[in-house]
């Protein structure tokens, strides 16, 4: 196993495995030349992980899985995007959405409208945006509660 | 920025791979058809555009966000 020393945004200089850096080929709406990410687990939430780029120290969101949620969230890939992530079983896909964190906490927004969606299998990600107007870029994560807690 | 007129039903070809016709005509608004090779994203401007600012958005973080997202559940 090879590690990688990565000068973080958050938590320093962190020391990770190679084979954990996905490839974004063509990087995140507005930040296209980040090719390559890796996620971090914060401490003491595992709910909330950080996507930190390799490159840029200073590039780095906080993502969460909507699926640790009580939340209706079903969306399907298109045919480019099943293609381009090399998708070929469901169960190697993973999927995060990109939190705006505020302060306080409860003023927090998640993006549903283009998540991140990984396969882990192959290493490669990408921001999807789905052709769907109706779902939220900036939905309130106080509407969110998390499942099992109901 | 280079301006051609096209009818309904008529097209145009960017390089070899991709296609861009006029479906229809209402009014205001015009349906567009496009053919072009699967590894090119096609976007609506504005919703691109909107993503692109909400990421920019998302790394504007408080100063003690990690404190912030400690034991938050």
């Amino acid at each position: 196993m090879y590690m990688l020393q990565l000068l973080t945004k958050h938590l320093g200089q962190i020391e990770i495995d190679q084979n954990k850096v996905l490839q974004f080929e063509f990087g995140l709406p507005g930040f296209i030349d980040e090719n390559e990410f890796v996620i971090i687990d914060l401490p003491e939430n595992e709910v909330i992980k950080i996507l930190q780029s390799t490159k840029t120290p200073d590039i780095a969101f906080f993502i969460t899985n909507p699926h640790y949620f009580n939340m209706d969230y079903e969306f399907s890939l298109d045919d480019a995007t099943i293609e381009m992530l090399d998708i070929e079983n469901e169960n190697d896909v993973i999927i995060y959405s990109i939190m705006t964190v505020k302060d306080p906490f409860k003023d927090s927004t998640i993006n549903l409208q283009a998540p991140i969606i990984i396969n882990y299998r192959k290493r490669i990600g990408k921001q999807y945006i789905i052709n769907d107007p109706s779902l939220d870029i900036r939905y309130s994560i106080s509407s969110l509660s998390k499942k099992g807690s109901e | 920025m280079l301006v051609l007129t096209r009818k309904k039903a008529e097209a145009i070809k960017i390089g070899k791979d991709i296609e861009i016709s006029i479906i229809s005509i209402e009014g205001e608004q015009v349906k567009i058809g496009i053919n072009a090779p699967k590894s090119i994203d096609i976007y609506r401007k504005e919703i691109y555009e909107e993503i692109q600012l909400q990421n920019s958005e998302a790394m504007k973080v408080p100063e003690n966000v990690i404190s912030l997202l400690q034991n938050k559940e």
